[in-house]
């Protein structure tokens, strides 16, 4: 019986203590949650900081962090962030490469003539429409910077 | 407006198709869309859209590489020229000599296609080479 009591007081205490906690967690989430930047989500409990969303790189989810732990009363945060997939970088062929493969795949168009400079295919000439599309198609799968299409269309 | 807007319509083309790997990127006045397409027909249809979007691609500001993905498994093509026979080459470029021909139409083995432009051919005759790989539709 004792121990039931003993065990009791404890959990009330405990309550009360906690619910004592309650503002303080309110006020720290206001304090990060104001000082973060746009699109992160902060969450406290009973001092321990969780932070939830998406953000742009690795240097901003580290900032946010900072900032977390700088805020007074905070006793530990838990960094849930994400980092946004960075899209793959455009690649763009060498002029060497570009040139000779541009070559190869103008061949079978002989009114069309071709220049390649610094990534940039210029077209000049004349073609039928039903084949721009196929000379477009081969072309654009040879990583060009741009194709500057000239092309006079009959 | 800005070129995600211009192409907004192909975008949600490509992606309502189930372009894979879909990438859009905005580069010095120039939107790159790069992605693998079930089919040819799906590619087809991209550009059909790009083409209403920008009339003749005279615009310069799109690079739409979309490619067809090719199963593994697959050993044979089918010689897609517009009508004529289509150059067997001893090594990859126009600048190699002819070592053969295929006909139009005609379905080759397909030996290796670690090259992505040029692919490594049979025909049957017998006669091994390099074709160019717009020419050539795999077969599934």
């Amino acid at each position: 019986m004792k121990t039931t009591k003993l065990l009791m007081s404890t959990v009330i205490a405990a309550t009360l203590f906690l619910a004592s906690c309650k503002p303080k967690d309110a006020a720290i989430q206001a304090a990060i949650q104001a000082k973060e930047a746009a699109g992160i989500t902060v969450a406290v409990t009973k001092g321990d900081v969780t932070l939830t969303g998406e953000v742009d790189d690795e240097a901003t989810k580290a900032k946010a962090e900072e900032i977390a732990k700088a805020e007074k009363g905070v006793k530990s945060v838990i960094n849930n962030l994400t980092v946004k997939p960075v899209a793959a970088p455009v690649v763009i062929a060498d002029d060497s490469a570009l040139i000779k493969n541009v070559a190869d795949a103008t061949k079978d168009f002989p009114t069309v003539k071709a220049e390649v400079k610094d990534g940039v295919i210029v077209l000049t000439g004349e073609l039928k429409k039903a084949s721009l599309i196929t000379l477009m198609q081969h072309l654009s799968a040879l990583k060009p910077k741009k194709i500057d299409n000239k092309l006079t269309i009959k | 407006m800005s070129l995600q807007d211009k192409y907004s319509a192909l975008t949600d083309a490509a992606t309502a198709a189930g372009i894979t790997d879909l990438a859009v990127r905005e580069q010095d006045g120039v939107l790159y869309i790069d992605g693998t397409a079930a089919d040819g027909a799906t590619k087809d249809h991209l550009w059909e859209v790009y083409n209403q979007i920008d009339p003749n691609f005279a615009s310069g500001d799109l690079v739409l590489n979309v490619n067809v993905a090719i199963d593994a498994a697959v050993t044979h093509a089918k010689v897609v020229t517009e009508s004529s026979n289509l150059n067997i080459r001893k090594g990859p470029g126009t600048d190699q000599p002819i070592v053969g021909k295929a006909a139009h139409g005609e379905i080759i083995t397909l030996v290796n296609r670690s090259n992505d432009l040029w692919w490594l051919v049979r025909t049957n005759d017998g006669e091994e080479g390099y074709c160019y790989a717009q020419y050539l539709e795999a077969q599934a």
